[in-house]
């Protein structure tokens, strides 16, 4: 099939972008979205053109490295799925696709569909940890953890850290990605110690990054590639509040 | 002489901890003092960099990465093994050692693989600390499945994303010793040459990937744990950016690089289905605990796998190893599904695949239970081929997954140059000819949690005092030769791009130094990778500039490199005259088509010495001692 694919060029973070368009013949439907993308790129490359830049690595799902808004979805049209498991076979012959950066203040461009994420570094590094040294554990069956409380934090803790939930949402909230990490650490007992610090710091931080408020539209739990769910954030306010007040 | 491999004497279970009061401390307050580098933070480097840190000392980590969370190891989906013993089925330290050592097929050092078994139990208890989600029974412990090429439940998994997990528990250490300012993380920078002062390794020259500035970055220690080199074969399970030039350049500066022709062909993967593809992707080993591998019995059967009848299906590895069964190690299950299609008794549309059958287990423990256990992988594989294995047996075939080989390594992690250190998939040290599943990650976190910490003391302790400065010239040297190299590369301006000419090679690496070879075959790669060398030289095509981000040159440099390392694979194979793990040589097999060894000629580990490039590498033997095992013929019938 043909495509004509719509994307934003961006040369650098100082620089202004703006949408090209490249039309894309011989597509197969098994052809994963990055895929097509290669074969343009060769084209481009070959006619001595710049290459679009796009991040992506492990082309599998898990990294979180991949992440871009296709036809104004993030990692397009399919659910929970990223962008590197979309499939060609998820559109029409002859469609435009219209190609996008996520677009957030916390998350500056650095060339056509990259974008800088180090804000959740940051974030992380204020709390989204449980502080202990290498070689201070005791046995690992020396807590027993009720299955359905460690299948609670295995949901939240897998996350990837795409960005998609801050790039979907109207006020660039990190909420869904900060909720998923203290949830994970609240729900064990291994977390306890540093709980109140944690979510008050972590929350601080997402503030200082220039990350938006949740105003519980739940755009973020639709377009998460995990299907992260927003019981996450719900949480957190909980205990956020509850630092805030002890 | 061949380098001392430092393996302490005394008894086997003895030897780690006599080593580690051997080894020299550096006291406390000295720590604050060194400055160590770690290049690449996946699970070993960033288990390494968080644990230095925590220790006292000052660490430099490198990644090309935006962030240490997107690490290859992330991928790793089955789990960690451990001689944790808790299903009480008679699993042990000596029992792992004893399974990784006959699953390498009697290629890796007793010692190295016993200190790794012995560690393996503390790794779980930090990861637990740590606030890693492990799956657990009803009664709140942990829970374990059975892996290849064990008879035991050892392996402890996080749904199917316990790499994931791991490396975020790593990832969660690391940051929080750069929030303390004790690492200093140097994102999307490429390390593309060692420095070497005296001979001795005190630091590096990168590239940051954004700005296409070169920097020089100092210190006492230089440690790489850049994972593997399975993308020389551009088809792998490998992340697309997985490379091997942080090996090979070491190696171009006198490291000596062990066993490169080891190469783990995983069996699981979702089959090649054009040429577009970029990659392979792995469906993990613990899908054959409950997943029954068969193909039709007659040649160019092509009904649907559904209305096959029973008689007319061979579950070949059942009815060739009864007693492991589809749990066989990973190079037997491949190299016997790549004989079935050989046999003409391959499936689906390019005859290049096999069943994977989850219909018995459905039956048996229902669909919910599947669903509980590989839910994401059957999602998975769902969206890449757009076909649904809960109706329909799955269909795999094997792919390059992991490179055993790497960069040679003593007892202590330390290479052939002073001072440089190498973990993980980058070293060569445990695996032997095999890796078993759910081995990676132990080996991981073995090397930078539980042993790099201790080992590399010994060498700092006799640095105190010492001063490294960027300013000296063999910094200048080193940037000026990367400079050269890149600029080089640009100028080439030729016709053909970075991945038509990778994919050139990715096809004389699979066709000759896969899954099965020979000496022909060998020839043929060692004769045509110095011509394709010679065309990428000449006539490859890089867009763009040396000081912006510029993804062709990255693959252009990595490329390179990659066309230097597949010939020294084939040499490596050529020389090996016998079929070990994952090294089949078609000439070298018994009666039964299984690996047959030549242990009075090739117990050794190959560890090769770069010359210059006009001269072939020299070969170094390291002769692999056992005194714990016996060595015979692996039978997993």
């Amino acid at each position: 099939m043909k495509v004509h694919i719509k994307v934003w060029r961006q040369t650098n973070a100082q620089s202004e972008g703006n949408f090209s368009t490249y039309p894309l013949d011989g597509v197969s439907g098994d052809m994963s979205f990055f895929e097509m993308l290669d074969s343009l790129n060769d084209n481009l490359v070959t006619e001595g053109k710049d290459p679009i830049a796009f991040d992506h690595d492990c082309r599998e799902g898990i990294c979180g490295t991949c992440g871009v808004f296709i036809n104004g979805r993030a990692h397009g049209p399919i659910r929970g799925v990223t962008t590197c498991q979309l499939h060609m076979r998820s559109f029409q012959d002859g469609e435009t696709i219209v190609v996008e950066p996520w677009r957030a203040k916390a998350f500056p461009i650095i060339r056509d569909l990259i974008v800088n994420r180090q804000s959740f570094d940051r974030v992380m590094e204020v709390g989204g940890y449980i502080s202990i040294n290498t070689g201070n554990a005791q046995d690992a069956n020396a807590i027993p953890i009720a299955k359905e409380d460690a299948d609670a934090a295995m949901d939240a803790a897998a996350c990837i850290g795409c960005g998609a939930c801050v790039a979907t949402c109207k006020n660039s909230s990190a909420m869904l990605f900060v909720s998923a990490k203290v949830s994970q650490f609240a729900l064990l007992p291994q977390g306890q110690p540093e709980r109140s610090n944690r979510v008050k710091n972590m929350v601080d931080q997402m503030d200082e990054e220039g990350f938006g408020n949740c105003t519980n539209t739940g755009a973020c739990e639709v377009e998460c590639p995990k299907e992260i769910s927003l019981v996450n954030i719900a949480r957190m306010n909980r205990e956020f509040l509850k630092a805030s007040i002890i | 002489m061949f380098p001392d491999s430092k393996i302490p004497s005394g008894p086997l279970a003895g030897k780690w901890t006599k080593h580690k009061f051997d080894l020299k401390l550096v006291n406390p307050s000295n720590k604050r003092k060194y400055d160590i580098i770690v290049v690449g933070t996946g699970l070993g480097g960033a288990a390494a960099a968080a644990s230095f840190a925590e220790m006292g000392y000052n660490v430099k980590a490198f990644s090309y990465h935006e962030s240490p969370r997107r690490a290859h190891s992330i991928a790793a989906q089955g789990g960690i093994n451990a001689a944790k013993n808790y299903p009480n089925d008679g699993d042990s330290i000596f029992r792992l050692f004893y399974d990784t050592i006959k699953g390498g097929d009697y290629r890796s050092r007793e010692a190295n693989v016993y200190r790794l078994a012995e560690v393996s139990n503390a790794i779980i208890d930090q990861c637990v600390a740590q606030g890693i989600p492990f799956a657990r029974e009803y009664g709140g412990l942990l829970d374990n499945r059975s892996f290849g090429g064990a008879q035991v439940s050892r392996t402890f998994y996080a749904r199917g994303q316990t790499g994931q997990q791991l490396l975020l528990g790593a990832y969660s250490s690391l940051v929080r010793q750069m929030h303390k300012g004790k690492v200093r993380f140097y994102p999307r920078h490429e390390m593309l040459e060692p420095v070497l002062i005296d001979g001795e390794a005190k630091g590096i020259i990168t590239r940051n990937l954004v700005t296409g500035e070169i920097s020089s970055h100092s210190a006492n220690a230089v440690v790489l744990a850049t994972g593997g080199y399975g993308n020389v074969f551009f088809l792998s399970t490998n992340a697309m950016a997985s490379n091997g030039t942080a090996a090979w350049r070491a190696y171009k500066k006198g490291a000596y690089f062990a066993n490169p022709s080891f190469t783990q062909i995983h069996p699981t993967c979702i089959p090649v289905a054009s040429n577009h593809q970029s990659k392979l992707t792995l469906m993990s080993e613990s899908l054959r605990n409950d997943g029954r591998v068969w193909v039709p019995k007659k040649e160019g059967d092509d009904r649907h796998p559904t209305n096959i009848p029973e008689e007319d299906r061979d579950y070949y590895l059942e009815r060739l190893y009864p007693s492991f069964g589809n749990l066989v190690p990973r190079d037997v299950a491949s190299r016997r599904a790549k004989e079935m299609c050989d046999d003409g008794r391959g499936v689906g549309p390019t005859k290049l695949a096999v069943y994977l059958d989850f219909k018995d287990a459905i039956n048996r423990i229902g669909k919910d239970q599947v669903t509980a256990k590989y839910g994401n992988l059957f999602d998975m594989y769902q969206q890449i081929t757009g076909e649904n294995p809960y109706n329909a047996p799955m269909r795999i075939y094997p792919a390059v997954h992991y490179t055993m080989g790497g960069i040679w390594v003593d007892y202590n992690l330390m290479t052939t140059i002073p001072g440089l250190y190498v973990l993980g998939e980058a070293n060569f040290s445990d695996h032997g000819a095999n890796r078993l599943g759910a081995s990676a990650l132990m080996q991981g976190l073995a090397d930078g949690y539980f042993v790099i910490p201790y080992t590399i003391g010994d060498y700092l302790s006799k640095k105190l005092g010492e001063k490294v400065s960027t300013d000296h010239d063999a910094f200048k040297e080193a940037t000026s030769n990367v400079n050269k190299r890149l600029s080089h590369l640009l100028s080439i301006n030729g016709n053909r791009t970075v991945d038509n000419i990778h994919k050139e090679l990715g096809l004389i690496m699979w066709n000759n130094v896969g899954m099965a070879r020979d000496k022909d075959g060998l020839e043929k790669a060692i004769e045509k990778i110095p011509t394709l060398r010679d065309e990428f030289w000449s006539n490859v095509k890089i867009p763009g500039k040396l000081n912006e981000l510029n993804p062709e040159l990255e693959k252009a440099g990595r490329l390179a490199d990659f066309l230097e390392l597949g010939e020294l694979m084939a040499r490596d194979g050529l020389n090996r005259e016998e079929s070990c793990g994952g090294h089949f040589r078609t000439e070298f097999q018994t009666e039964d088509n299984e690996a047959l060894r030549d242990d009075k000629n090739f117990t050794y580990v190959s560890a090769w010495e770069y010359k210059d490039d006009s001269s072939p590498p020299e070969l170094h033997k390291e002769i692999l001692e056992f005194e714990n095992v016996e060595l015979t013929t692996r039978s997993y019938k």
